[in-house]
C-alpha cells in the first residue's frame, strides 16, 4: 500500500506541512495558560485541575499526530483506530473538562464576551450544540467513514485523510461538551435528554464495532482480515473506557450541582 | 431493626427537620448497581479470564448484535448512575439501606435470569460455554440468578416489615 507517500515521510515542504498541527497544538496551550494564570485580581483564581485536564488532552492529540504514529497508521488499522480514539474520544474529554469557553467569556473584555454569549444564545448554536445533533455528527461520521468507500478514499487523499481527523476532533468536542460540557450554556437540555442520548450512542458505537468485526469492514482495504479484527475490538474496547469516563463525568457533574443545590435550599426550605 | 432506615445523626438533634429515606430512590438505586455489577463479572470473568463466552460468534444474529449494544449501554450507565445516585442518598441522609441491599440483589439476580434466559437463549446472544453439554452450565446459571433474586425478594419482605414498624412506632 504505497499508493501515497504520506506528507511526513517526504522532507522539506513535507515536514513544514507536518509540523503545522503541532503548531496550532501549542499556541492553543499557550493562549489557554496564559489566560489562565492571568486572571482579573479579585477573580476567583482558574481551577489547576482545569488547566492540567487542557494539558492532557492537548498531550492525547499531540500523541496522536505523532510522525511514527501517524506512518504506522496509514498502512495499519489499529494504528488507525488508536488515532480515532485518541483524537475523537479521549483528548475531547481532556479538553471539554478544561472548560475553555468559560476561560474566554471570564478573559474577553466586555464587548468580546458579549459577541460570543450572543453566539452561544442563537439558534444555530443551539441547534448544533444539541445531545442529538452532536450524536448524528460523531457516531454518524463512523457510520459513514468505515461502511462506505470513504475509508478507502482517505488513504490515498491526503486532503480528505485531514479532513476525517479534523471531524473526529469537532464532532468529539461537540459531543462531549453536549453531553458534559461544565461551560454554563442557555437552554441545555436536562439530565434526561442527556443520559438517552449517550446510551443510544455508547449502544451505536459497541453495534457498529462488533458490526465491522463479524463482517469485515471496512470492506475492500488492503488490511488482512486478523488486523480489521484486531482493529474492531480495540474500537469496542478502547471505545468503552472512553464511553466509562464520559459517563463518569457527567455523573460527577450532576452530583456537584446537586451539592450546590444542597447547600442553597434546605435555608429556604426551613424557614 | 429500624435503625438501619434512619440517619443517626440527625436522630437526636433534629426531630423535627427529620427526613424519611428515600425508599424508592434507594431500591432503585441498589437494583442499578447490582445490574452493573452482575454485567461486570460476566463481562469480567466468563469475557475475559475464564473466556468461556465469545467476542462474537458466528451464531449471533444482526438483531443479536444490536440488542448486545444496548445491553452493553445499559449496563455501563447502570454502574456509575447506581454509584453516584447511592453517594447522592447518602449525603441527604435519605439513605434506606435496607432497601438498598434488596434493590441490589434483585438486580444481580434479575441481571442473571434475564441473561440466562432471553439473551443466551431467547436471542442466542451467546452461550455459556462452547464445546460442552449446555444444560448444566445453564442449569446452575439460572439457578443461582434465581437464589439471588430470591434473596432480594426476602430482603425486601424484611424491608418492608420494618417500614411499617417504624411508621407504627412513630405514630405513637
Amino acid at each position: 500500500m504505497e499508493t501515497m507517500e504520506h506528507p511526513i515521510a517526504t522532507g522539506g515542504e513535507g515536514a513544514f506541512a507536518a509540523a503545522v498541527p503541532f503548531l496550532f497544538l501549542a499556541a492553543a496551550l499557550m493562549a489557554y495558560v496564559v489566560a489562565a494564570v492571568r486572571q482579573r485580581p479579585g477573580m476567583r483564581p482558574w481551577s489547576r485541575w482545569r488547566i492540567l485536564s487542557f494539558l492532557l488532552g492537548i498531550a492525547l492529540l499531540a500523541g496522536a499526530m505523532l510522525p511514527a504514529l501517524m506512518r504506522y497508521a496509514h498502512h495499519d488499522l489499529r494504528g488507525h483506530m488508536l488515532q480515532h480514539l485518541l483524537i475523537g474520544m479521549l483528548a475531547p474529554l481532556g479538553l471539554v473538562l478544561a472548560a475553555p469557553l468559560t476561560l474566554l467569556l471570564r478573559t474577553l473584555p466586555v464587548g468580546g464576551a458579549r459577541y460570543v454569549t450572543a453566539v452561544l444564545r442563537s439558534r444555530l448554536f443551539h441547534w448544533l450544540s444539541h445531545p442529538l445533533t452532536a450524536f448524528v455528527l460523531n457516531i454518524g461520521g463512523m457510520y459513514l467513514l468505515y461502511l462506505t468507500p470513504l475509508y478507502m478514499l482517505t488513504l490515498t487523499n491526503p486532503v480528505l485523510h485531514y479532513l476525517v481527523h479534523v471531524h473526529f476532533l469537532a464532532a468529539g468536542y461537540l459531543f462531549v461538551w453536549s453531553i458534559a460540557g461544565p461551560d454554563s450554556a442557555p437552554r441545555r437540555p436536562g439530565m434526561r435528554v442527556r443520559v438517552s442520548v449517550l446510551f443510544i450512542s455508547i449502544a451505536a458505537h459497541a453495534f457498529l464495532s462488533k458490526f465491522m468485526y463479524a463482517y469485515n469492514w471496512p470492506r475492500n482495504t488492503p488490511h488482512p482480515l486478523q488486523q480489521l479484527q484486531e482493529a474492531a475490538q480495540l474500537m469496542y474496547y478502547g471505545g468503552d473506557v472512553a464511553e466509562l469516563l464520559l459517563v463518569v463525568a457527567l455523573f460527577a457533574r450532576w452530583y456537584q450541582i446537586g451539592s450546590r443545590r444542597a447547600y442553597a435550599l434546605p435555608a429556604q426550605a426551613r424557614r | 431493626m429500624f435503625a438501619f432506615l434512619q440517619p443517626h445523626e440527625e436522630k437526636k438533634y433534629m426531630k423535627h427537620d427529620k427526613q424519611p429515606p428515600d425508599i424508592s430512590r434507594s431500591r432503585g438505586t441498589g437494583v442499578l448497581i447490582g445490574i452493573g455489577v452482575m454485567a461486570a463479572v460476566d463481562e469480567i470473568i466468563f469475557h475475559q479470564l475464564l473466556a468461556w463466552h465469545h467476542f462474537y460468534d458466528q451464531a449471533t444474529l444482526e438483531i443479536g448484535l444490536l440488542t448486545d449494544g444496548l445491553l452493553h449501554a445499559a449496563e455501563l450507565i447502570a454502574l456509575v448512575a447506581g454509584f453516584f445516585l447511592f453517594a447522592d442518598l447518602r449525603r441527604r441522609h435519605a439513605l434506606a439501606p435496607l432497601w438498598a441491599w434488596a434493590g441490589f440483589f434483585l438486580g444481580l439476580g434479575g441481571f442473571q435470569l434475564f441473561d440466562g434466559i432471553v439473551d443466551h437463549k431467547v436471542l442466542r446472544l451467546h452461550q455459556v460455554r462452547y464445546g460442552v453439554s449446555l444444560l448444566p452450565y445453564d442449569l446452575a446459571w439460572n439457578l443461582a440468578g434465581l437464589l439471588l433474586l430470591l434473596i432480594g425478594v426476602g430482603l425486601a419482605f424484611r424491608a418492608h416489615r420494618a417500614a411499617a414498624h417504624y411508621r407504627a412506632a412513630a405514630d405513637q
